[in-house]
């Protein structure tokens, strides 16, 4: 359930968002088979007796290890030594999507608090045309179940378009629409969100100033977005822009809307994603299919694969393992086995001259991550800033979204480790986060007001 | 103090922190029902008489606390669940986490969550114009508010090692122990705004749960010696 996030919105351009969550594949399967059975054939045994009924904790989540829709069915004892060693390192994944996640939350809910533009309502979206400003209870109902059906609409036409541009190999045109979507947010909203944040803070910068530090910016994200460049810079800047879309969506959306929209887009991802003819769910498997990476610019992925890629020349004299790093210059995201000796995972992220590489076992000892969508990101941090918004100014109804959403995001993983493949990252935790949402506002809000007023403690 | 306890010795291992979250949300489940119970009662009663308003909330806050420990007792099951099945996962047949600092890890949970939730609104308007009690109350309100709240942190902490002891080796008295304790330490608060009755108390008793927690988790008064005197 892998939903992709296209950034191809701005109120002028098409809004496409599709959130996914996938489990990196493993496209050069044969080599890694080999290279595992070499190494762990020993242990297979002893694994295979031991893996009765084991029974799985909201911990063993596994770091999304997948296999190519086109690759054989392997055999069983392979696939448990793959499952118990990226399951091991499951807590480690689920954490390298946690930190991304607060972040984004963190920036989203700082500006929301703090900078008073995006809780003002200064008009609509054209892809919401009905007005909340009814009198009635009924009618506001109704239109913000017009808006929500009018929204997801919009964005299915978006979701199939761009499927069928996929499958009839139309790349230039979607690498043009992102590129261009990507541009529009990196400058244009970047540029509204700092005139904003200095003008909250009655902080004077002139238009120079102002001119080279939004054009760095910009440049140097779309370099990393779109090509290569330092990985936990691609993280920032991709959490950057969830962040702004975000702020966007929570500051044009109605607030009925806004919530019948959440709701009405997790179920739409479900569907999306798990029913055999789901436009994301086609979108994954002809990724896979022809071994390719999803568009850098809709997910964001824990681990990256360019090293890998330069560790080719040094690995030439390994036979079996060529196929895999040619498979692996090609796309930046394709995630390897997990590695047994390094501990410290961050570090088969640096260069690769400085990283000795000894072994076959060593060479597919290499770290595998999990990808995210980006509209999860922003479909999070739009549930939890319209939490710190509206909820009467409250930070207890934040802090459950928050935790409701970090325990979805668990609970989704865990799943993803069960059913190894793409996964819905939005239903379970939005259903949280939004059951926390009017619970914690409604009924936990007296109670803990009346108890601080009297200062009791539970 | 518990921020530091949660980055010093939980944040270095992912695990850790996903039985954190999950410990918190624990808690805030349990939080929830207890308030919705709280809530239509108060609905379904007259919300004119004062005493009948305290009654009723003091009946919430001792059904939240009983609420609480019996998540804490849910948690158990679910952790004790989730350790077999790390132990059937890992590969040298041991878990890599113990049930003990499981216990530790979900007690801070449990703490770090109720105490956000009495503070976070303190401090937000703690933010704004300096008047502490102008209306004739208190004047310590926010002090004593920080300190209340970090004994409970704390005394959360070591409930959790305290109640999960108990049910590994199966001694319900010490189960008991901490319900009556955390009903004990909810009740004093009552005393409020007589803090002498209620802070005194809280933090006797949570040093004789550290020292009933410490003990049980294999300390001893010789290793407290040596860990003293090897600092210096």
């Amino acid at each position: 359930m892998i939903t992709f996030m296209n950034n191809s919105d701005s109120e002028e351009e098409p809004c496409n968002e599709r959130t996914s969550l996938m489990s990196a594949e493993s496209p050069p399967v044969p080599s890694y088979q080999d290279g595992l059975q070499a190494s762990e054939a020993g242990e297979a045994q002893a694994h295979r007796k031991r893996r009765a009924g084991s029974s799985r904790g909201p911990n063993n989540i596994a770091g999304g290890e997948m296999s190519g829709s086109g690759v054989p069915v392997r055999e069983s004892a392979l696939e448990n030594e793959e499952e118990e060693l990226t399951l091991k390192y499951g807590a480690k994944h689920v954490i390298m999507l946690f930190v991304p996640v607060t972040l984004c939350m963190i920036v989203v809910v700082a500006t929301i608090k703090s900078v008073r533009f995006y809780t003002e309502k200064n008009g609509q979206l054209i892809y919401t045309p009905f007005s909340e400003d009814t009198p009635s209870v009924g009618q506001r109902l109704l239109n913000s179940v017009l808006n929500t059906l009018i929204m997801i609409s919009v964005i299915i036409a978006m979701t199939v378009f761009l499927v069928l541009l996929y499958k009839y190999r139309c790349y230039k045109f979607i690498h043009g629409w992102l590129i261009l979507s990507s541009l529009m947010l990196l400058f244009l909203f970047t540029y509204i969100y700092l005139g904003e944040v200095l003008k909250t803070y009655n902080v004077a910068m002139d238009y120079p100033t102002l001119f080279i530090v939004i054009w760095n910016f910009g440049a140097v994200g779309m370099i990393c977005i779109h090509w290569k460049g330092p990985l936990q810079l691609q993280q920032a800047y991709l959490i950057m822009i969830s962040a702004l879309m975000a702020l966007v969506f929570i500051k044009y959306l109605p607030e009925w809307s806004a919530w019948v929209i959440l709701g009405a887009i997790s179920i739409y991802d479900l569907m999306a994603v798990l029913c055999p003819k789901g436009p994301l769910r086609m979108l994954v498997e002809t990724a896979q299919e022809r071994n390719e990476p999803i568009f850098p610019a809709l997910i964001y992925s824990s681990a990256m694969m360019w090293t890998v890629g330069m560790a080719k020349p040094d690995t030439a004299p390994r036979g079996p393992s060529q196929q895999t790093w040619d498979a692996a210059e090609d796309g930046r995201e394709h995630l390897r086995s997990p590695s047994h000796a390094e501990s410290q995972m961050s570090e088969t992220r640096s260069p690769v001259p400085t990283r000795p590489i000894s072994s076959l076992e060593e060479l597919e000892e290499e770290e595998r991550g999990v990808k995210l969508g980006l509209g999860d990101f922003i479909f999070y941090s739009v549930l939890v800033g319209k939490a710190a918004a509206t909820a009467s100014g409250d930070w207890n109804t934040t802090l459950a979204c928050f935790v409701a959403i970090l325990i979805g995001l668990c609970l989704t993983l865990l799943l993803l480790a069960v059913f190894k493949k793409a996964l819905p990252a939005l239903p379970i935790s939005i259903t949280f986060g939004l059951i926390f949402y009017f619970s914690t506002d409604n009924l936990v809000r007296p109670f803990m007001d009346t108890l601080a007023s009297h200062q009791l403690y539970i | 103090p518990a921020f530091g306890l949660f980055l010093f010795t939980i944040a270095r291992d992912p695990l850790r922190i996903i039985i954190l979250i999950a410990g918190a949300f624990f808690w805030l489940v349990s939080l929830l029902l207890s308030s919705l119970i709280w809530f239509i009662a108060v609905k379904a009663s007259d919300p004119e008489d004062e005493r009948l308003q305290k009654g009723l909330l003091i009946f919430g806050v001792m059904f939240s606390v009983l609420l609480q420990e019996a998540f804490r007792f849910l948690y158990y099951k679910l952790l004790r669940k989730a350790i077999e099945g790390l132990v059937a996962l890992s590969e040298d047949g041991c878990s890599p986490i113990s049930i003990q600092q499981m216990a530790y890890v979900a007690g801070v949970g449990f703490g770090l969550m109720s105490g956000a939730f009495s503070m976070i609104n303190l401090l937000a308007d703690a933010l704004g114009p300096g008047t502490v009690g102008i209306h004739g109350d208190s004047q310590l309100y926010f002090l004593t508010s920080a300190f209340m709240t970090m004994v409970l942190i704390f005394l959360h902490t070591f409930w959790g090692i305290l109640f999960f002891h108990g049910c590994e080796h199966r001694r319900w008295w010490e189960i008991a122990a901490v319900v009556v304790m955390h009903l004990t330490v909810s009740g004093l608060s009552f005393c409020n705004p007589l803090y002498v009755g209620s802070l005194v108390p809280s933090y006797l008793l949570m040093a004789a749960a550290a020292a009933w927690a410490y003990v049980l988790s294999g300390g001893s008064a010789q290793n407290l010696r040596r860990f003293l005197l090897c600092k210096c």
